[in-house]
């Protein structure tokens, strides 16, 4: 789950980390107001969206005058912002964050991730901040140091005091700046996240370390005990129909094609994309229904593929393990008379009683494309969508 | 593969009296596997499915003797159940749960190194369809029928591609030694390489299927370890050409975060340690028989 760059600074400031003063709003009117409020000279407007790089995509403001503030704000709300990491359809602006402008004198990066090789939590550091971590590791290189932090014991404060003298920071510093760190390691440890980057991290002219820009996620598998991180959810930020499949239990994607795909296990799923892209198909969709594939989740599975006006073919892909291909057929049925389908389907079962349950299909009045192996299904299915 | 499990093994289950751990206990006994008790703290005493119920795994291990495990408990409590298995002495530990927060898995991996090598419990998963080896035992929740018996392994983070690739081979009349489900979470009990270790010494596998997807360095792990150490031919598929970048694809692990990760860069690494590549989800049985022709 992501969150926002203005609850993840909070967050952070919970953990002994500088912030800028700031404010969020919802309203040109306030953001006035909040300008005043917070002081100062000069303030930034900030859209609040789940992605990076809104500077480019103009969704960072600077302002010199309280009114300008209001007019920037005025300007980003409601508005749909792009970025190289929204895809094209952007993410809509609803809440700007005003923070009081802050002279910088350097830019760092930190960040912290899950190292899956060591299974440790890993701190990733560079002089360079301000870039992508992404175009760090291929611009400057030489930039980087990491510091593989063992769980069980926790971020020692030598580990923090290398980084920060590892970043050059000058000797008055280290002490915030390894404090700094740390914070952001309590942060990720102890809510459950699984991404903490700080980007840039800046000493200001005034000697103040301070967070200017800060992105956190957190693991999806641990909100059952972390209810005030699970509040911070803002669905304005998500699909419409990965939001409809999440509170359904399904496991879905949107994607550019136009094959609907209802599958039941992730690695299935992803195979059977795979089988439609050789074919010379685009999968409008992933969608894992579980390995269970019960008739309800059938039933959720074919309303939610058919929302997506993309969708010119729908292939369903069940391998029946535990549960029968009979009742899967049963559920397929079921779930084809409470809805209409408009494009041609294309189904293919197997595994347990896969005799049975064809026969289901072919004894019903469903009108459907029957397919044996995963090959066969994908060619008839990108078959169907050039007849 | 009598390094993991045999017609021998003495199984319980934790969760027993819960509605998942009743249904697969009961398909698990049907398939011949020596079930010999589960546990529920509370239950103790009691009888469930003909089959002793204890408080906790200490108490079923000391009665019964029972030397592997596996979890049907929530996401909540499987890493306390995990670490009360290992403490209690089980060789073998499969995790079937979906949904344990990555610091718990880190938890339990830190908990297990306080065993010397020899008493360490190997643990299977999460999120994961279990072991089998087809006419011996099954420890997870597949349809065990659809394994037919034979000489080669199996390892795959998916469930579903797991069984695909079996009716795979028996369509072609080739039978399975063991087949592992490692599970589609980004930190899990045993590794590709783990496994694929262990299938390099076991005299009853020949070639090892390893059935891959996207994010993580597991696979690359596997392969550069295969490369160095292992004389049986390796095949491998790995799913996800398709799938986009930075987008999590159903298992919490499947996600592209780092060069190495997206299915046509494994599959270019893979290569070069000299794995063959099932170049589609279709033929794993096929390449599969056509390297065992080679042999």
């Amino acid at each position: 789950m992501d969150i926002h760059e203005y609850q993840a600074k909070k967050i952070l400031s919970n953990f002994g980390v500088t912030i800028p003063r700031g404010g969020i709003v919802y309203s040109p009117e306030n953001a006035e107001n909040k300008a005043r409020e917070i002081g100062g000279s000069r303030w930034v407007v900030k859209a609040q969206i789940h992605s990076g790089a809104r500077g480019k995509a103009g969704g960072i403001i600077v302002c010199n005058t309280p009114l300008e503030v209001a007019q920037a704000t005025d300007k980003l709300l409601g508005k749909k912002l792009v970025t190289n990491q929204t895809g094209p359809e952007g993410k809509i602006v609803n809440r700007i964050y005003i923070e009081e402008a802050t002279d910088i004198e350097k830019e760092l990066y930190l960040g912290l991730v899950f190292d899956r090789s060591s299974e440790s939590i890993m701190v990733v550091a560079s002089t360079e901040g301000g870039m992508s971590v992404e175009e760090i590791s291929k611009e400057k290189p030489e930039t980087i140091i990491r510091s593989k932090i063992e769980v069980a014991v926790g971020m020692q404060n030598f580990q923090a005091r290398e980084l920060a003298f590892g970043l050059g920071i000058e000797p008055d510093l280290i002490r915030r700046a390894s404090d700094t760190i740390i914070g952001c390691y309590k942060a990720f440890s102890e809510l459950d996240a699984t991404m903490v980057e700080v980007n840039p991290l800046v000493i200001s002219k005034q000697k103040q370390i301070l967070a200017l820009d800060c992105k956190m996620s957190f693991d999806n598998n641990a909100m059952f005990r972390r209810s005030q991180v699970s509040e911070l959810r803002d669905k304005t930020q998500e699909d419409s129909k990965e939001i409809f499949a999440s509170d359904r239990g399904l496991n879905y994607v949107s994607l550019d094609g136009n094959i609907g795909n209802i599958i039941n296990g992730a690695g299935l799923a992803m195979a059977s994309m795979d089988m439609i892209k050789l074919a010379g198909g685009a999968p409008a969709n992933f969608l894992d229904v579980g390995g269970g594939a019960t008739p309800e989740k059938i039933v959720k599975a074919f309303k939610l593929v058919t929302m997506d006006e993309k969708v010119k073919v729908i292939l369903v892909n069940i391998f029946a393990g535990i549960n029968r291909c009979d009742w899967v057929a049963e559920g397929i049925v079921d779930a084809l008379k409470k809805i209409e389908i408009k494009v041609p389907l294309v189904i293919r079962l197997a595994g347990t009683n896969v005799e049975k349950g064809n026969k289901i299909l072919k004894e019903s009045k469903i009108n459907y494309i029957e397919a044996n192996t995963l090959e066969d299904a994908a060619n008839k299915a990108v078959a169907a969508l050039n007849k | 593969m009598t390094v993991l499990l045999d017609k021998n093994s003495k199984i319980i289950i934790q969760g027993f009296t819960g509605k998942m751990g009743s249904f697969h206990a009961d398909e698990m006994i049907k398939y011949g596997s020596n079930v010999v008790g589960g546990v529920t703290p509370g239950k103790g005493g009691s009888k469930h499915l003909d089959l002793p119920v204890y408080n906790t795994v200490k108490d079923a291990v000391n009665e019964t003797g029972a030397d592997a495990s596996i979890l049907f408990v929530p996401p909540a409590f499987a890493a306390d159940s995990a670490m009360e298995a290992a403490d209690a002495g089980i060789k073998i530990c499969v995790a079937i749960v979906d949904g344990i927060p990555s610091h718990d898995m880190i938890r339990i991996k830190r908990y297990m190194r306080r065993y010397t090598k020899s008493s360490k419990m190997t643990l299977v998963g999460p999120n994961c369809a279990g072991i089998i080896s087809p006419g011996k035992s099954m420890l997870g929740i597949m349809p065990g029928h659809i394994y037919k018996e034979g000489r080669i392994g199996i390892i795959s983070r998916s469930g579903t591609l797991g069984y695909e690739a079996a009716q795979q081979l028996k369509n072609l009349n080739i039978g399975v030694s063991t087949s592992v489900g490692i599970g589609g979470d980004p930190i899990n009990g045993s590794s590709f390489r783990d496994i694929i270790k262990k299938f390099e010494t076991d005299d009853e596998t020949d070639a090892i299927l390893m059935i891959g997807e996207i994010g993580g360095p597991q696979e690359v792990a596997a392969g550069e370890f295969a490369k160095e150490n292992m004389k049986k031919p390796v095949i491998a598929y790995i799913a996800g050409l398709t799938a986009p970048k930075g987008r999590v694809m159903g298992h919490a692990g499947a996600i592209v975060s780092a060069y190495g990760e997206s299915a046509i860069e494994k599959v270019e690494i893979l290569k070069e340690c000299g794995i063959t590549i099932s170049k589609n989800p279709s033929v794993m049985g096929d390449t599969v028989k056509s390297v065992l022709e080679k042999m």
